[in-house]
């Protein structure tokens, strides 16, 4: 039974409680962290309230989009503006990532050398300007990550990923569905091993290099940006493997298959993210 | 079930069972873009006087030297509130709501272009504004570090702080959601023939902020999540014992806060350029030059920001750069200037209320702009940074130009939206009293900042007790004769002269081609482009 | 115009309630306050500003009047009651090109005499006398770092006393401007002034010195300023701070050359007499007095004379678990201070001797009657750690 697409007229979807519903989650989530933040009352169980309406929210939201698309209520300009909200999308993300690199590049540029200079010798004698660096108060000694280990392996991983991305998109395209499920599972198993990956580093960072959260700006830097992108990392693993049910039901056709497009946009982009992570975290 | 419950117009055909919710649930679950700018503008509203409340509560406090009412730390936390809630919760919402309501009849558009997204933007306001206010109750009360919540202050203050980050990060949220769907509304959903250089200039402004959002808010999102790390995870971003640099908050926040600035004042400008030609019956003067003067002042305001932070230490070289391309802003802001009084000059000029408040914009705003083109020379600025008189330069291009222009938009759509026509009188009432009232609360407090009255005290030395009086007299005065929008709008809303599809003579776009009031699905299909319309 | 700080402008001490304050405003007697410009200037540089805003203004003016009289006219003569028909123009390339170079010339003009300005302001270079000012909340610290006073270190806080502040006592003259002991530099030299802070950012402001910077916790920054005559200058913390960032008053009183040498040499005197023993061993008595002192100077802003604080921002000290629990506690209290609060790391203000006396005196103090003597040595054993 489908219901074609009418090509004049735009599809405006029914009454939804699904926003309120998103809404809650975020309000509880919110207050959850401020409590445990504050280590007030048990902010603990609110926030996993707020995680399982936001969980109830994005099943049912998204289930609704994926069956209007499925009952084909969808038209070509339709289609275009969803290209359009994806791309602004990543835009917005990049420019939450710029703040993060912004930050570093201030750091390393124009703080570290700063503190180290004649001009401040008066408060932080003998500090000098080196990176990484955890400050001039810094005591404890860590070692710093290097970048032909295991981060040069994530990288081949993730563009393998990207490449392996692009190779299902082309079985997509040319109706080679097993192509298709290959290259998605390849993908999806690839992020996974980076995720791993990421974690033993974090272990390894954590247990034996005495490197934190805590250790001054190279610590501050080094997990925020890491791990802001392993989050992505986390998310785009998600969105593929909901993309890879999708495509064991059958979903998607050669010509509309807007949804597995906006996810590998996006996992390019956390592709290219971590390029930049690469140099100038790891690298430089 | 029957196909055409499902050809995309919600609610026309609903036979079938999950119907048209009425009654509350109609506002909680719409999808119409009507609705949710109604909500945004009553929102905006609501906020509006609490904010303003707490702005009578400042002034009440200042209305003469010594601690009277409130004690030091709550007058912060009430200077931080009022800021947060009348930028994020007023001002900007209230453009929200203008361009739910007008972008789709401006450009032929059936709704938004993600409608159900839409209302999560609007609902994502609610759990924000409830944080913020929320704050002030809980131990140690609401952040008291001014909207700025510069570190390592804001990294004193208790769990009221992480309420207001939380608060931010979710009206950042509601701010890009709301923006991608104004952009992808605007880019993808014309009408044909309406091409963007046909397009009315209120959705150009309404592009550029969009923009300007997106571009903007994930930058604010980050400076206060590492704010949040360096509270409670021991990261050093903000302090210079680990290698870091509270000054580095201030970059970043600027980097937010000076597109912010346009962000509210672009749209503002959009609708003025809508009534000032409506009132003057005649086009729009320098529709181009508009467009590339509004592309101009968005890019610029990335450029610009440190002139907030000219006493911070940072190089003269900065300065000198920052001082400069502040300076520049000033040639398209003047263009608009310029281009609105040539379009009075030799028109035929009548003085609805709406007219009137683009009229107290212009001049007023005005103002504002070359008190901020005294700021922006860094010598002077050093005298002049963080005393009133940077509080005078913003209210006057915040509150008598964004806000005064939104009161125009309101009078001036407000018959389109309710079908009736608004008591003329009382809005001329509103009008005048608030002209006057803006500047005796305002104007006097250029003096106090020349004579080097610091912002952000809850009390002050003997010499500035004489305008701190007027100042408070004003802003008693303007607080309560805005309660009149509420009294003229809720009158409008139920009856009132009935008003024609086109209510002003002057008035040029696809929004006064449909009935008063707007049918609630506007345009099922694209409707035709008559040149005539061009321009808005 | 008079100067703000010679205004001398007394009002009734029960000027807290609106009608007193609307007589005050009309009642038109001696009202040197409607300052409405800059404050006069005192240094070469606070000139040249006075004198760029003044250019401004006028700019700025003529711009206003300029662009409104256009408007005005059109007010007046092309209103529809007056059957004025309206014009169909809407595009004019040379006009447009015209109001969008002109405007930008103008701003290149003034953009020299703003340049210019600004660079003589930020020539720190060769100054006779450099000033460490640290920021504290809510108190400036001064440290001379050269000239005759090098070495010469204190604190100054604002002395307007409490009553005042709560309107239980008349206003004086100089209501939150007056400090306990100000700056005092010699006047026509150059004096550098390095800011920094110790917990948050403050702002070391002098209005007629036309000097404003930032003093920002790990971190130097620098400005200068030559005063011309002598006399007192007063300016505020501009930049928040906390609860009393309203209450940190910047005095400056420039001297002549001579008494700033005697000065200076009073200061080194009273700091060798006062240097205290940190071997000497106190009474209790000795104790509760020099830290009834210390307490209301550094701590009582924020933990309150009454020592019941100001909850829950601030704690009591009347019956902390920590003010009656083991002593070392609360002595490292007081050195380190607590990361992320407001409680500063007092160690570092503070001798041994005064810590220990401040310590002492919560601990006897309202109902903490522990009856501990707490001696110098002890908090210096502390302090190694
Ligand atoms: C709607 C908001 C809005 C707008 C539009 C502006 C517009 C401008 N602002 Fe303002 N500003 C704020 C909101 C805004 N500002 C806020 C909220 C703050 C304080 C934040 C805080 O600290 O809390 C602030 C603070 C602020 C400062 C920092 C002050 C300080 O803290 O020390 C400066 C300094 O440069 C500045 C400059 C300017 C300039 C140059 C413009 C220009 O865009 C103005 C351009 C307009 C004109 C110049 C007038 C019209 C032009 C003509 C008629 C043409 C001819 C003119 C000439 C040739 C000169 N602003
Ligand atoms: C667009 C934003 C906006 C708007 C609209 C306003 C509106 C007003 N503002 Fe505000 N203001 C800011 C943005 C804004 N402000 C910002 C950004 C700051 C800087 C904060 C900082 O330093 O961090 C600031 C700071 C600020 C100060 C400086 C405080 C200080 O530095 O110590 C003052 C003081 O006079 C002030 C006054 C006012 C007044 C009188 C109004 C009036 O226009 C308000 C009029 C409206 C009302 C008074 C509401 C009327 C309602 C009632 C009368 C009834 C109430 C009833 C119920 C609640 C049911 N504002
Ligand atoms: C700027 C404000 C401020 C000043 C000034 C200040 N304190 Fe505190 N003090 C605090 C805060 C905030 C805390 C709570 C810290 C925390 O969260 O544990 C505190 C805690 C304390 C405690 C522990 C109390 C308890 O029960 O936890 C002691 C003791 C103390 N201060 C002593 C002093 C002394 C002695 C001085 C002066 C030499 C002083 N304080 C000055 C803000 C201040
Ligand atoms: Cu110190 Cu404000
Ligand atoms: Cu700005």
């Amino acid at each position: 039974m489908s219901h074609p697409a009418s090509a004049s007229r735009y599809f405006v979807p029914q009454p939804s409680y699904w926003p309120l519903v998103g809404s809650c989650a975020l309000l509880l989530l919110a207050s959850g962290a401020v409590l445990m933040m504050n280590s007030v009352a048990n902010g603990g169980f609110v926030v996993l309230a707020g995680f399982a309406v936001l969980t109830t929210m994005l099943f049912g939201w998204f289930g609704r989009v994926i069956g209007e698309s499925e009952g084909q209520r969808y038209n070509l300009q339709v289609d275009r503006s969803f290209r359009w909200a994806m791309s602004w999308f990543i835009f917005s993300e990049v420019m939450f990532f710029v703040a993060f690199f912004g930050a570093l590049f201030y750091i390393r540029v124009l703080s570290i050398p700063d503190l180290a200079s004649p001009a401040q010798a008066a408060l932080w004698e003998g500090f000098q300007n080196s990176w990484p660096s955890a400050g001039p108060a810094a005591t404890d000694p860590f070692s710093k990550m290097h970048a032909w280990g295991i981060p040069a392996i994530n990288t081949l991983l993730l563009l393998t990923s990207g490449a392996t991305l692009t190779w299902a998109h082309w079985g997509l395209v040319a109706e080679k569905r097993s192509q298709l499920i290959i290259g998605l599972v390849l993908t999806i198993a690839l992020g996974v091993l980076f995720l791993g990956l990421q974690v033993f580093e974090y272990a390894e960072a954590y247990g034996h290099m005495n490197l934190k959260m805590t250790t001054g700006v190279y610590g501050s830097t080094f997990f925020m940006l890491t791990g802001f992108h392993g989050f992505h990392v986390t998310l785009g693993v998600t969105m593929l493997t909901v993309i890879l049910f999708r495509v064991l039901k059958g979903h998607f056709t050669a010509e509309r298959h807007f949804a597995f497009e906006g996810v590998a946009w996006y996992w390019h982009f956390v592709d290219v993210v971590w390029l930049g992570l690469f140099i100038v975290i790891y690298w430089l | 079930m029957q196909a055409t419950s499902h050809t995309g117009y919600a609610g026309h055909h609903d036979h079938d069972s999950h119907g048209h919710p009425t009654g509350w649930k109609r506002w909680v679950t719409t999808t119409n873009h009507k609705d949710i700018g109604s909500m945004y503008l009553w929102f905006s509203f609501v906020m509006f006087l609490v904010g303003g409340a707490m702005s009578l509560i400042i002034r009440a406090e200042l209305f003469t030297p010594g601690l009277q009412y409130v004690s030091p730390e709550f007058y912060n936390q009430m200077l931080t509130l009022h800021a947060l809630i009348m930028v994020f919760g007023a001002i900007m919402p209230a453009f929200v709501g203008f361009a739910n309501w007008m972008i789709p009849m401006m450009i032929g558009a059936s709704d938004m272009a993600f409608a159900r997204m839409n209302n999560w933007s609007f609902w994502l306001l609610p759990p924000a504004a409830i944080l913020l206010t929320a704050s002030i109750f809980v131990p140690g009360g609401a952040a008291g570090t001014g909207w700025t919540l510069y570190p390592p202050l804001s990294i004193q203050m208790g769990m009221g702080m992480d309420m207001a980050i939380f608060a931010v990060h979710i009206l950042g949220m509601s701010s890009i959601m709301g923006s991608i769907n104004i952009v992808t509304t605007i880019l993808n959903m014309r009408t044909p023939g309406m091409t963007l250089m046909k397009m009315p200039l209120f959705c150009w402004t309404w592009l550029v902020t969009a923009f300007l959002l997106i571009a903007s808010m994930p930058i604010l999102a980050g400076a206060v999540t590492m704010l949040l790390t360096d509270r409670h995870f021991g990261t050093s971003f903000f302090s210079a014992a680990g290698g870091g640099d509270p000054v580095l908050f201030q970059h970043i926040f600027w980097f937010f806060g000076h597109p912010e600035v346009y962000i509210i004042a672009l749209p503002a400008f959009g609708v003025v350029s809508h009534v000032i030609p409506a009132f003057s019956r005649k086009p729009l003067f320098g529709y181009v030059s508009m467009v590339y003067a509004i592309a101009a002042i968005g890019l610029i305001s990335f450029f610009v920001w440190a002139h907030h932070m000219y006493v911070t230490g940072i190089p003269l070289t900065g300065q000198l750069y920052f001082m400069y391309a502040t300076m520049l802003i000033a040639v398209p802001t003047g263009v608009k200037v310029f281009n609105w009084v040539t379009t009075m000059w030799r028109g035929s000029l009548t003085f609805e209320t709406p007219m009137l408040f683009a009229l107290g914009f212009l001049v007023l705003f005005t103002i504002g702009g070359l008190t901020g083109l005294v700021l922006a020379m860094t010598a002077v600025d050093i005298q002049l940074q963080d005393t009133y008189y940077v509080v005078a330069h913003f209210h006057y291009v915040m509150v008598a130009g964004a806000l005064f222009s939104a009161y125009a938009g309101l009078y001036f759509w407000l018959p389109k939206w309710t079908g009736h026509m608004y008591n003329e009188t009382l809005g001329k009432w509103h009008f005048w009293l608030s002209m006057i009232f803006f500047n005796i609360a305002f104007f006097p407090q250029h003096f106090l900042g020349l004579a080097g009255m610091p912002r952000r005290i809850p009390d002050y030395a003997q010499q500035f007790a004489d305008f701190n009086v007027i100042s408070g007299i004003g802003a008693f005065g303007f607080g309560f004769s805005q309660l009149l929008v509420l009294v003229i709008v809720v009158q409008t809303v139920r009856g009132g002269a009935r008003a024609a599809s086109r209510p002003w003579d002057g008035a040029h776009g696809l929004e006064w081609t449909v009935p008063s009031p707007a049918p609630y699905h506007t345009f099922e299909d694209p409707p035709h482009f008559d040149q005539a319309e061009a321009h808005g | 115009m008079a100067r703000n700080s010679n205004s001398n402008r007394l009002r009734s001490g029960s000027s807290g309630r609106f009608f007193a304050a609307l007589l005050g405003l009309f009642s038109g007697a001696a009202n040197a306050a409607w300052e409405l410009n800059l404050q006069e200037p005192a240094t070469a540089v606070a000139r040249r500003v006075y004198e760029l805003h003044s250019l401004l203004l006028w700019v700025i003016v003529v711009i206003f009047v300029g662009v409104f009289a256009v408007v005005a006219y059109s007010l007046v003569y092309h209103r529809k009651s007056k059957g004025h028909k309206a014009a169909t123009f809407h595009d004019n390339t040379t006009v447009e090109l015209a109001w969008t170079i002109v405007p930008a010339l103008i701003l290149v003009a003034i953009a020299f005499p703003a340049t210019s300005a600004l660079v003589d302001m930020r020539d720190t270079s060769e100054p006779d006398l450099t000033v460490k000012v640290t920021g504290y909340q809510w108190k400036w610290g001064y440290e001379y770092l050269t000239g005759d006073a090098a070495g010469v270190k204190y604190m100054s806080v604002l002395s307007t006393p409490r009553e005042q502040i709560e309107n239980k006592a008349p206003k004086g003259e100089h209501y939150l401007l007056e400090v306990d002991r100000p700056l005092v530099v010699p006047v026509g030299k150059k004096v550098r002034i390095l800011t920094t802070a110790n917990d948050v950012i403050h702002n070391w402001s002098v209005p007629a010195f036309a000097v404003k910077t930032d003093a920002v916790p790990g971190f130097l920054r620098d400005t200068w300023f030559r005063a011309d005559k002598e006399g007192t200058y007063r300016g505020q913390c501009s930049e928040l701070c906390g609860k009393d960032h309203g209450f940190m008053p910047v005095v400056v009183e420039v001297v002549s050359a001579e008494k700033y040498a005697a000065w200076a040499g009073e200061q080194k005197q009273q700091m060798v007499a006062v240097a205290e023993d940190p071997n000497k061993v106190w009474t209790l008595d000795e104790q509760l007095a020099l830290g009834e002192k210390v307490y209301t100077t550094n701590c009582a802003a924020c933990h309150q004379a009454t020592g019941e604080g100001l909850p829950p921002a601030f704690p009591a000290l009347d019956g902390s678990a920590v003010a009656k629990g083991p002593r070392a506690a609360h002595v490292e209290m007081v050195l380190k201070g607590k990361a992320g609060t407001a409680m500063a790391a007092f160690g570092e203000q503070l001798s041994e001797t005064d810590i220990a006396a401040v310590v002492a005196y919560e601990r006897n103090a309202w109902s903490n009657k522990l009856g501990e003597v707490i001696q110098p040595a002890e908090v210096k054993a502390l302090r190694g750690k």
